[in-house]
């Protein structure tokens, strides 16, 4: 359902996607709040769920990846990315709402702009600014001479396009999934009401088959990309902590 | 039958193809080496990831390629 922007302050517009994010933010503060109100030591069904999502986020995508020693300070961000994410992905299979926020790339730019500078700003803090540089642009046991080549091809992958492509991935997957589910749609309601007869109506039941086959299918590739994203973003972080070279 | 539309589409099919088996044969080398030896795969799976955001960042640019022109 394309509805549009309800209102606007200069050049910014407040519209749908506006909403769901909001939207999305109130849902997943109030779920966990919900969910720890009452930190029982034997957890009812909400707590546990609560802890569940959380437990996830902290052992499969912090501890495993980052590491025993440096992962603490880093679950926050991780949790919220994740569940972010989550959320607004799967707005796009709910009926009446069917807009993945991340559906427009402007979010997925914020969200990937902020793992850029918190793993870049980590890494030159741990490291210093030419240590981190050095890191990032030359690996190890490698033939002097082809640092020549190395270099700016390592710059250009790690610095730049690794961003932009983490950015880009969520976007679009998301983009691409609205699209897929629309064109089935119009498929049905070009098949049953321009084609018509026997035909059109065999054809578009094939057509809602396949529509619902691509929702099924997109559901999962929410649920991947959002831990796509988040884990991602601890390989990152782990490669700026990381001693060596 | 005259077919209408945008040429770069098939381009990226194309390009596609490319990510598609990179990415397959990246999964089928870290499922090899887990299961020959489970232990090492806290090791492995950073290296997994990584490699795979290389390979799949051809096709996203290939996608907003397609998208631009």
């Amino acid at each position: 359902m394309h509805l549009p922007p309800f209102f606007e302050i200069g050049s910014f517009e407040f519209a749908k996607h506006t909403v769901l994010i909001f939207l999305s933010v109130v849902l997943i503060a109030g779920f966990f709040m919900w969910a720890i109100r009452k930190q029982a030591l034997v957890p009812a069904k909400g707590q546990f769920l609560g802890e569940m999502g959380y437990g996830f986020v902290r052992n499969s995508l912090g501890r495993d990846i980052i590491g025993e020693k440096e992962f603490r300070p880093w679950i926050p961000l991780l949790f919220s990315f994740f569940f972010f994410i989550l959320v607004n992905n799967l707005f796009g299979s709910i009926p009446v709402l069917q807009l993945p926020t991340l559906s427009h790339p402007g979010s997925a730019y914020v969200l990937a702009g902020i793992a850029y500078i918190s793993w870049v700003f980590i890494g030159i803090k741990r490291h210093g600014f030419g240590h981190f540089m050095a890191k990032m642009t030359m690996p190890p046991d490698v033939p002097k001479a082809l640092y020549v080549f190395l270099i700016p091809i390592e710059f250009i992958s790690n610095l730049i396009i690794r961003p932009v492509t983490h950015a880009l991935r969520v976007f679009a997957t998301m983009f691409a999934g609205h699209m897929a589910i629309m064109v089935a749609a119009s498929l049905l309601g070009f098949l049953l009401s321009d084609v018509g007869g026997l035909g059109g109506i065999l054809g578009g039941a094939g057509a809602l088959l396949l529509g619902i086959f691509i929702y099924f299918l997109e559901v999962l590739i929410q649920v991947l990309q959002a831990y796509i994203f988040t884990l991602l973003f601890a390989v990152y972080v782990d490669g700026a902590l990381q001693e060596g070279h | 039958m005259d077919i209408t539309g945008s040429l770069s589409v098939i381009g990226f099919g194309l390009a596609a193809i490319g990510g598609g088996i990179g990415v397959g044969l990246i999964f089928a080398a870290y499922m090899q080496a887990v299961s020959r030896q489970p232990e090492t795969q806290r090791i492995i799976q950073p290296m997994l990831f990584m490699g795979f955001a290389v390979v799949e960042a051809l096709a996203i640019l290939g996608f907003v390629l397609a998208l631009i022109f």
